[in-house]
């Protein structure tokens, strides 16, 4: 079975690692394809996937604006705010 | 009888005949939560204060004769739901000063009918694992024997129903999360039918799996909280739309002799004890009317590998929110299990891999739901184990990435296709720890399973069997 790059999946996950977790979980990773790879065993010919098991689709409902928390109840929760908003860091730079 | 043993059943009858007050039920709760929980370990938070007003608030009501199916009980919820102004962490500490500005569906539902919040539940973090090790508020204990774990991830309301700290809880399970836990601690776990309990407002773990349900200490007191939290919500575009039916009422009604399935794949692997008395289960269900027949069941270590795909492919996903900008701590504060979660879960959705596992799982779901269907023209309900084990030794999951899956491979299938189970006491292995039995129905069979495991229950002795603390 190929390695798994897993700097490039934490990257994608935004998990922080170092080194030392990241290759204790790609050898654990490892162990828990093991498991997974016999599903390939499995003949699904034919068959649709199900993504959910309910049967319901294109749940609709009217519009309508119903009461919501207010700008101070939504901000209460967090720790970075300024002016009424949350403040996040840049996502662009200049260089 | 102490007041904090009582069933919701039981208080419910006494408090309307003014036997005696919600506030000394409360109370008598709250005095066993002081002599055992730090033993138990069962809650993340305990709200005393509120719980007490209420309680009294409850016996203003009560005296009116108000007439609500919960009016003044105490019952402890899991720690991933929402609960307006009361901390919810989800047993994470990347949650651990997150208050919600509103209550989940189930919350809101079991207020308005009156119960007493009496704090809580410890779980494994994010739902994630089958022995509350992975909380970061420490493990709770399995009441019968405190060396050993109370199983998960809604272990910490297992355990407060067996050591009576409660006298009812709400836990929610993906695949086993209400059922082994109770398994394993000689209490009742009721899965219900995914869609048929709103998952609004319940920290998300697989969305295509979740299914919020009680666990308490008899089989009436599951039906009838189901009968409060169940039914549609706008808020949880999966919930079903079909109107539920009260399935508490019916309970005693007597039932046409039923065929019940068993298939000898769900006794592969399990221990010989516990086999011997699932055996027995069988037997006793045989001198109550009912017929046994083998059937064929698609082999549940398959269903590992689906649902190990599935969950940790919802997983990622769904924890992909917690960014700590709105509410909570930053994601260097998830834990090694959510880690290896998020990262598997992000692995099998990448591209170049969706296709050989995130998909090719959602169609073997399509090839387990309809073995499913064809098992069940054959018989009307399942038999099995709830577990292949009795709980297991502290410290079991070190090390071990695939406990959680293993421990619960036996209620994997069955959530997969989105069935309700429910797991029922029915025996001890030679050191006293309790085994549990599980019976599966079809979609929407709540009702079904519901009065077989009563029936059961009643021509039995297990569920009036108490843990010395």
């Amino acid at each position: 079975m190929s390695k798994i790059d897993i700097s490039r999946i934490a990257k994608l996950a935004n998990i922080p690692l170092d080194d030392e977790n990241k290759n204790k979980l790609e050898e654990q990773l490892l162990e828990t394809i093991y498991y997974i790879e016999s599903l390939q065993e499995i003949n699904t010919d034919g068959k649709e996937p199900t993504n959910q098991v309910t049967g319901l689709k294109n749940i609709f409902r009217e519009d309508i604006i119903s009461k919501s928390f207010s700008q101070e109840e939504a901000l209460r929760n967090s720790s970075c705010t300024e002016k009424g908003m949350f403040k996040v860091k840049a996502i662009l730079s200049s260089d | 009888m102490k007041l904090n043993q009582l069933t919701i059943k039981e208080a419910g009858e006494g408090l309307r005949a003014k036997k005696f007050s919600s506030l000394e039920i409360t109370e008598a709760v709250f005095n066993q939560i002081d002599n055992v929980e730090n033993k138990i370990n069962a809650f993340v938070t305990i709200t005393k204060e509120e719980a007490l007003i209420n309680a009294k608030e409850a016996d203003i009501r009560l005296a009116k004769n108000d007439d609500l199916p919960l009016l003044g009980i105490p019952i402890a919820i899991k720690d991933n739901f929402c609960t307006i102004g009361v901390r919810t962490t989800a047993s994470s500490k990347l949650l651990d000063n997150f208050i919600p500005q509103y209550d989940a569906t189930v919350v809101k539902r079991l207020k308005e009918s009156g119960m007493v919040l009496l704090g809580k539940t410890n779980l494994d973090a994010w739902a994630h694992g089958s022995s509350t090790e992975t909380s970061d508020y420490g493990s709770s204990k399995n009441p019968w024997n405190i060396d050993y774990l109370p199983g998960g991830s809604s272990g910490g309301s297992a355990a407060c129903i067996a050591a009576d700290e409660a006298i009812g809880a709400i836990g929610s399970e993906t695949a086993g999360s209400i059922r082994q836990p109770a398994s394993w601690c000689g209490v009742v776990g009721l899965k219900p039918t995914y869609g048929r309990v709103s998952r609004y407002g319940v920290i998300a773990m697989a969305s295509s799996l979740d299914s919020p349900g009680p666990i308490t200490k008899t089989v009436e007191d599951s039906a009838l909280l189901f009968d409060v939290i169940s039914g549609h919500d706008v808020h949880d575009a999966t919930s079903s739309p079909i109107p539920p039916i009260s399935i508490a009422n019916d309970i005693k009604k007597s039932i046409d002799p039923i065929t019940i399935g068993i298939s000898d794949d769900y006794f592969d692997g399990v221990d010989d004890e516990v086999k011997k008395i699932v055996e027995n289960a069988i037997f006793q269900f045989e001198k109550l009317g009912a017929k046994i027949k083998k059937i064929s069941l698609f082999a549940p270590k398959y269903a590992i590998a689906v649902y190990t795909i599935l969950q940790r492919s919802e997983v990622s996903s769904n924890l992909a929110r917690y960014d700590g900008i709105r509410y909570g701590n930053d994601r260097s504060f998830f834990e090694e299990e959510a880690r290896r979660r998020i990262i598997l879960g992000t692995y099998t959705l990448s591209a170049g891999y969706y296709d050989q596992y995130y998909n090719k799982a959602l169609k073997v779901r399509t090839v387990i739901i309809e073995n499913f269907n064809e098992a069940f023209k054959e018989v009307d309900i399942i038999l099995s184990p709830t577990s292949p084990s009795t709980a297991l030794p502290l410290g079991s999951t070190k090390n071990h990435p695939m406990f959680g899956e293993i421990a619960d491979m036996l209620v994997e299938p069955s959530s997969i296709a989105g069935l309700p189970g429910i797991s029922i006491p029915c025996g001890f292995s030679s050191i006293g720890l309790p085994i549990g039995m599980q019976l599966i129905g079809p979609q929407f069979s709540e009702a079904l399973i519901v009065r077989a495991a009563y029936l059961f229950e009643q021509s039995t002795e297990w569920h009036k069997v108490k843990p010395n603390i």
